[in-house]
């Protein structure tokens, strides 16, 4: 079973139906028990990283997600959620992440040129980097998925599964063991999005 | 690179997909759920749902199936008509919607764009424009383009953007339901105004339709259309062809 952490952030129903499309038993969640007792954890997330993490650590479910991590449970994190991985983010402030993955969450216009639209929004291309991940093993180079975001993960140069080309290189999915994120929205990116979550149930 | 999005538009009546050519004489087409499925399936970027007589007769949209088609689409849907409140916004949202478009209900209620941006995101809400030209200007109209507003377009559109919507669909009712390609006119005095994703609505019937206002106005970010999507008239697969071959970005399935 896949337990889909419910923190009061942004909107779960596509992301459910996806597992759901998939064959997967997938359960929305903010109970302790049922996480702990899930097969692979997913972290989603939309809106600010400053709320999010305090959401994150008021429920206690960040300490929760972080224990069932570090035991070696697959744990994904999406779009904010994969954000909410990293040490720190910089967004209004600065404000502390989960820690799972070394590096911080700055915002893409420190790298994007000017005169391009931000958020960073539509269908891209992934460019791997290093070698295939099980993650992306249904996955070509040159996929599109699909992205919504105006900041991005960095300094976690070792940990970078793919990048996406906007004026400038975007971090687009990394992973350091057992625990995986993707800038994009595996949800809402057609086939590619849902052949990437079915590899995440694999794993 | 970001690619051009192709979307088709569902417009829904009575849980029907429906096309209006110059909004009047509609005619039924297909299942809203079976459509979006299809469109999903076969190289669609993105889906907008819009519930056309909303706005005039306050009808709500029907939940269930906008429920269902969410349960069957996994790429971006855009949810519009009668969206007058932010528990609107909150109706089509926990229904699936990715995004939510306003048109008559941001001119009754000035605030609702920043109100809704406040809560859900710039990225979260849309402003629809429906524009037709009146003397020397272009004019807003209301009521699946029935009424003027009296409000000058541009600085209509310039304005609910600095309010916070993070996208413009721009229909122009010069041209839609015509075919004989996009408003590029109106469409460049809008993006000359704003510096957030527009997309081009009314007037496609061909596929070169699109490679034009890709070529004339490359800061168009989507083209939109219905009947000649549902109709078989324009296959999205081989648009999306033809676009790559002419250099424009676009994603192939």
């Amino acid at each position: 079973m896949i337990a889909i952490i419910d923190y009061g952030v942004g909107n779960l129903f596509s992301l459910e139906s996806s597992f759901a499309k998939i064959g997967e038993e997938v359960t929305v969640t903010s109970d302790e028990k049922i996480i702990r007792s899930a097969d692979r954890i997913i972290l989603p997330g939309v809106g600010a990283f400053g709320d999010a993490a305090a959401k994150l650590k008021d429920s206690g479910l960040g300490e929760v997600l972080k224990s069932e991590a570090e035991k070696g449970k697959p744990v994904m994190g999406i779009c904010l959620g994969m954000q909410l991985l990293f040490e720190k983010g910089y967004e209004y402030g600065e404000h502390e992440g989960l820690g799972l993955i070394p590096g911080s969450v700055k915002p893409i216009s420190d790298v994007v040129p000017a005169g391009l639209k931000i958020p960073h929004m539509g269908w891209n291309a992934l460019i791997f980097r290093g070698e295939q991940h099980p993650l992306f093993k249904y996955t070509k180079p040159g996929d599109c998925v699909y992205f919504v975001h105006s900041f991005h993960a960095t300094d976690c140069e070792e940990s970078v599964l793919a990048v996406a080309e906007y004026g400038a290189m975007l971090t687009a999915a990394v992973a350091r063991g057992n625990v995986m994120g993707c800038q994009f929205h595996p949800e809402k990116s057609g086939d590619v999005g849902l052949a990437i979550l079915k590899a995440f149930c694999e794993l | 690179m970001i690619t051009k999005r192709i979307i088709p538009c569902l417009d829904v009546r009575d849980g029907r997909v429906v096309k209006g050519v110059n909004f009047e004489g509609l005619r039924d087409v297909n299942s809203p759920v079976e459509l979006a499925k299809y469109y999903s399936s076969c190289g669609a970027d993105e889906l907008v749902f819009y519930d056309i007589t909303a706005s005039s007769d306050g009808r709500r949209l029907f939940t269930e199936i906008l429920c269902e088609t969410a349960k069957n689409v996994f790429i971006p849907l855009t949810v519009g008509g009668g969206i007058n409140t932010v528990a609107d916004f909150d109706r089509v949202l926990k229904c699936g919607a990715d995004k939510v478009s306003v048109n008559s209900g941001a001119i009754r209620n000035p605030s609702l764009v920043g109100e809704a941006a406040k809560l859900y995101g710039d990225q979260c809400v849309v402003l629809s424009a429906d524009v037709k030209r009146v003397g020397n200007e272009f004019r807003v109209f209301a009521k699946g383009g029935r009424e003027d507003t009296g409000l000058e377009a541009i600085s209509w559109i310039r304005r609910c953007v600095d309010n916070g919507a993070g996208e413009v669909v721009l229909n122009s009712i010069d041209t839609d339901g015509v075919k004989r390609g996009f408003d590029i006119e109106m469409l460049a005095a809008v993006c000359d105004a704003v510096s957030v994703p527009v997309i081009a609505s009314g007037g496609a019937g061909r596929i070169s339709d699109f490679i034009d206002l890709f070529k004339a106005l490359p800061r168009v970010d989507a083209g939109l259309a219905a009947s000649i999507f549902h109709f078989g008239e324009v296959k999205i697969s081989d648009l999306k062809k033809e676009m790559e071959a002419a250099g424009i970005p676009s994603r192939l399935v």
